[in-house]
């Protein structure tokens, strides 16, 4: 296997185990949500606004992998 | 490539002037920036007292977003100063990702040679597809929130909030703090620049396979991201803000007040 296609798989592989994690965890975020405001429909904004919060803090473990798979191919 | 198609991770250039490149994602910018400042200009123009119908609906447009932020904020005069800007980080960001959604966006250009390889450089290409662009908008984000944190808390009180000596554990806590909030540069500008360029390559690649009616439900979803990271972006701009204003002691006495700001944002 020469460098080039052992670059390939590294950031395929990077990228692909990488997000399994984030995306379980924006699945648990967004499942708490709702839950939260189908039982008090009126804190919804509230709710909305902080849910972006966790979505945001666990998407940057997805993009971390997605760096990390960018740094492998191109250095 | 003759039939494939060309993906680039960086922009292409259309022409020199000196040693700096004019990449196409910069015309683009340049473009929706320059569309923007005439719309504002016209329609700042004719306001009256009793508003006309354009004016109403624009009025409406701009105190939703107005009301989010000063009621997440809890601080009129730092509501005042920081909407604008997250407010033209929004239009401006939303702008740029729909208008590289137009037809003759990527598509009419200028054959160049491109790395020894003669291909089509169009002279519009989806801004954020350009990494200078998506770090540029977080570097801008970046200070905004230090200079919020600094100015509402004063320079002492808001270091304190990351380099602390009162034991072992918050020393640590501070250190972490700190590099969290480095780091949202990278994830600011990666979120932006991933989904839009991943939204550009999802769409090439759909269009190689079926040319007819199969990209357009996908054209559809774009349009839908580019408006949800227009409005992530701004809203993380804002709720990191609210991060950095607040103190940590006081956190906890304001517990039981936060119960009472519970306000539903859809009245």
């Amino acid at each position: 296997m020469d460098l080039e296609s052992a670059k390939l798989i590294g950031m395929g592989l990077a990228v692909g185990l990488g997000v399994i994690g984030p995306g379980i965890g924006i699945g648990l975020v967004v499942a708490g949500a709702l839950e939260a405001m189908g039982r008090n429909p009126e804190a919804s904004g509230k709710i909305i606004t902080n849910m972006f919060i966790g979505i945001a803090f666990t998407e940057a473990l997805a993009i971390f992998a997605l760096v990390i798979g960018f740094i492998i191919k191109y250095t | 490539m003759d039939g494939g198609i060309s993906i680039h991770l960086a922009p292409l250039a259309l022409f020199h002037i000196g040693t700096i490149a004019i990449s196409n994602t910069f015309v683009t910018a340049l473009t929706v920036s320059f569309l923007l400042i005439v719309f504002a200009f016209f329609a700042g123009r004719g306001v009256t007292l009793k508003p006309g119908k354009f004016q109403a609906v624009l009025e409406l447009l701009i105190m939703y977003p107005y009301n989010l932020v000063r009621e997440t904020l809890g601080n009129d005069r730092l509501a005042e100063r920081l909407f604008p800007l997250i407010m033209t980080v929004f239009l401006f960001v939303l702008s740029v990702n729909w208008f590289g959604l137009l037809p003759f966006v990527a598509s009419i250009g200028i054959i160049e040679n491109v790395h020894g390889v003669s291909e089509l450089v169009p002279f519009f290409y989806p801004g954020a597809t350009d990494l200078n662009l998506t770090l540029a908008l977080a570097l801008v984000a970046f200070f905004a929130i230090e200079i919020a944190g600094i100015t509402t808390l004063g320079i002492l009180k808001y270091s304190g909030k990351f380099i602390t000596f009162k034991s072992p554990l918050a020393f640590m806590v501070g250190m972490i703090e700190l590099i969290s909030e480095l780091v949202r540069l990278i994830s600011f500008s990666f979120r932006l620049f991933g989904n839009i360029f991943a939204g550009k390559v999802l769409v090439l690649v759909i269009m190689l396979f079926v040319p007819y009616l199969l990209p357009v439900p996908f054209l559809a979803f774009e349009t839908f991201v580019g408006f949800i990271q227009a409005a992530i972006f701004a809203l993380l701009t804002l709720f990191f803000t609210k991060i950095a204003i607040e103190i940590h002691e006081e956190e906890h006495t304001s517990a039981g007040d936060s119960v009472h700001n519970i306000v539903p944002l859809t009245t």
